[in-house]
């Protein structure tokens, strides 16, 4: 099912949480909403599902106006950040809970629930309540309980913000195979870039309440429609008229075309990978990401000052210029 | 915090139930059979006494569905929704607590007494509010209104709404979502609310004093024959009475302490 979303606009007092935003999402895609907190991504993902009424503008579903529909009838699955497992139930009533609610016959319900416990890998969980169970294992839970009754749209709210670093970077792999696996149209939300580069079909970037640029990772990355973009999906810093990512930094003894006269203020060398701390005359500081075999040729040391060019740079966009 | 500061702590607090609580209630059990169970028996057995105890049953099992109902209402307007009015309705539930049961009975008297406002009318309609039932249960139901809604609000407030958000996508309507979520994730703080409120309906005293006319046989609780037997003089009928209401009271709560780790468990 696609999701289109048309022109929403949502206040929350004087807060201007969503600024006219509009963004369609292809039927059977992976997409991140990213954006940092505050942007309005939450936001638009509860105004997709039902649970936020935007003040203006308009939410369609398999082409289909859903804007004054309540999230029970949307038809689509929702994962909360902090689970909202049922805590008075076991692990089997929560995932059954759709189910339940439809008024299937108990053995169908049963069925798929051992179905979906297979598929997020908490067999021998059934019968436990969410209390006893992990972060990942109560998001796993909550994933399984949205998926029960067969959503055409799944949408996660910072599924994996409130889980350690290597869960988190578990349940990211796992997401992917589940998308390829079950082709749920799936809409996550995060703050977090890596998550939505590695993980998502596209990426919309959000900030302050305004969609500021929707496509695939590696175009988003590459070619940043603004400022915001470019600094929010990576480090980027100033380098003469453009900006700069570190690893585009390029570091010579004598100055060419265009090279910025830079002083070294830290090496730090990593495995086979350094980090130049520099920064040039007008104070201006930036991080390079050489090489270590480069270093040692350039013979590079500490208080040397050196030239710095970059073998691509971002023009600073119009809109979005430094003040 | 260690060991030793917490002992003399400890004994504070269990010395000062010991002497407040538990001494009273012990010294009524011991006194109700100092001269042996026949006085106990007589007092117990007297079908004034017995009717007494049928009255104060019939406005409890009247006020605590009504104000559990009423509580649970007042809890989830409280927390969840916004209104005009909201702060004078939550200092408004804690006035039976606030206002002696005897000033509540008064006004139930100016109330519904012949020459009151409501009084005459329902009289004209062939319907006695005061000196019979009706009065009791409501003076009952005024001391008795707070109790479950105070234990629910916070709950409420802990639960928050999320959980009621994931039914909704989950296709749940909103009478499922209070029948299969709300309700359930409350239970306990209900069940605390029910059983204050009984205790509460059960020693109910001063409010009914007033507007029952204690007549014997006919509107006279529990609380009111206690009182009648210790006027005349009838020490152990008196401490008999007290005994049943205490005991029924302590059974409410041991019952609840008993089955809620158990359920709390998971």
């Amino acid at each position: 099912m696609s999701i289109e979303i048309r022109n929403v606009t949502k206040r929350f007092g004087e807060f201007l949480a969503l600024d006219d935003v509009s963004l369609e999402v292809p039927d059977g895609s992976l997409t991140a909403v990213l954006g940092p907190s505050g942007s309005g991504k939450s936001t638009l993902l509860r105004v997709v599902a039902g649970l936020e009424r935007p003040d203006s503008g308009e939410v369609l579903l398999a082409g289909k106006d859903a804007t004054g529909l309540s999230p029970q009838r949307r038809d689509v699955g929702f994962v909360f950040q902090h689970y909202a497992a049922f805590k008075h139930m076991t692990v089997r009533d929560n995932v059954g809970f759709a189910l339940a609610i439809r008024k299937r016959p108990k053995r169908e319900i049963a069925e798929r629930v051992d179905e979906l416990l297979e598929l997020v890998q908490l067999k021998g969980f059934a019968d436990r309540y969410p209390s006893k169970l992990s972060g990942g294992q109560r998001q796993r839970m909550a994933l399984a309980r949205a998926l029960a009754a067969k959503p055409e749209v799944l949408l996660l709210d910072e599924p994996f913000g409130a889980l350690d670093a290597r869960v988190r970077a578990e349940l990211r792999d796992w997401l992917r195979r589940l998308h390829d696996e079950v082709h749920v149209t799936t809409v996550f939300v995060t703050h977090d870039q890596e998550e939505a580069m590695e993980v998502a079909d596209h990426v919309a970037v959000l900030n302050a309440g305004r969609l500021e640029q929707v496509g695939a990772p590696a175009e988003l990355y590459d070619k940043p429609a603004s400022e915001f973009v470019l600094r929010f999906l990576g480090d980027a810093f100033r380098l003469g008229d453009g900006l700069v990512r570190p690893h585009d930094i390029v570091l010579a003894r004598f100055p060419n075309d265009g090279a910025v006269e830079v002083e070294v203020e830290r090496i730090v060398i990593v495995g086979a990978n350094a980090r130049i701390d520099l920064v040039d005359g007008t104070g201006e500081r930036m991080t390079a990401r050489l090489r270590r075999e480069d270093v040692e040729n350039l013979e590079l040391a500490r208080g040397e000052i050196v030239w710095a060019t970059a073998e691509q740079a971002h023009p600073i966009p119009e809109r979005n210029a430094i003040a | 915090m260690s060991v030793p500061r917490r002992l003399p702590l400890r004994a504070v607090a269990l010395g000062y139930l010991l002497v407040v609580l538990l001494g009273p209630l012990a010294m009524i059990f011991y006194r109700s059979f100092q001269s042996g169970l026949r006085p106990v028996w007589q007092a117990l057995s007297d079908p004034l006494t017995i009717h007494a105890f049928e009255v104060t049953l019939e406005a409890t099992a009247i006020a605590v569905p009504l104000n559990t109902v009423f509580g649970i209402l007042c809890a989830l307007a409280i927390v969840r929704r916004r209104f005009r009015g909201k702060g004078f309705l939550n200092a408004f539930i804690d006035l039976p607590l606030a206002v002696s049961p005897v000033v509540i009975g008064l006004a139930l008297y100016i109330l519904y007494g012949r020459t009151g406002w409501f009084g005459g009318w329902l009289l004209g309609h062939g319907i006695q509010v005061l000196f019979a039932l009706p009065s009791i249960v409501l003076a009952t139901v005024f001391v008795s209104v707070p109790f479950v809604a105070r234990e629910v609000i916070p709950t409420l407030r802990e639960l928050g709404t999320e959980q009621e958000q994931a039914a909704a996508t989950l296709g749940a309507t909103r009478w499922q979502r209070f029948w299969r979520i709300t309700l359930p994730s409350i239970r306990w703080a209900v069940i605390y609310g029910v059983v204050l409120t009984t205790a509460r309906c059960l020693g109910e005293y001063g409010a009914v004093a007033i507007v029952s006319g204690r007549i014997e046989g006919v509107t006279q609780t529990a609380t009111l024959r206690v009182e009648e037997y210790w006027l005349n003089f009838n020490t152990a009928g008196a401490y008999a009475v007290s005994l049943v209401l205490a005991t029924m009271a302590v059974i409410v709560l041991v019952a609840m302490t008993l089955i809620r780790p158990r359920e709390e468990a998971h």
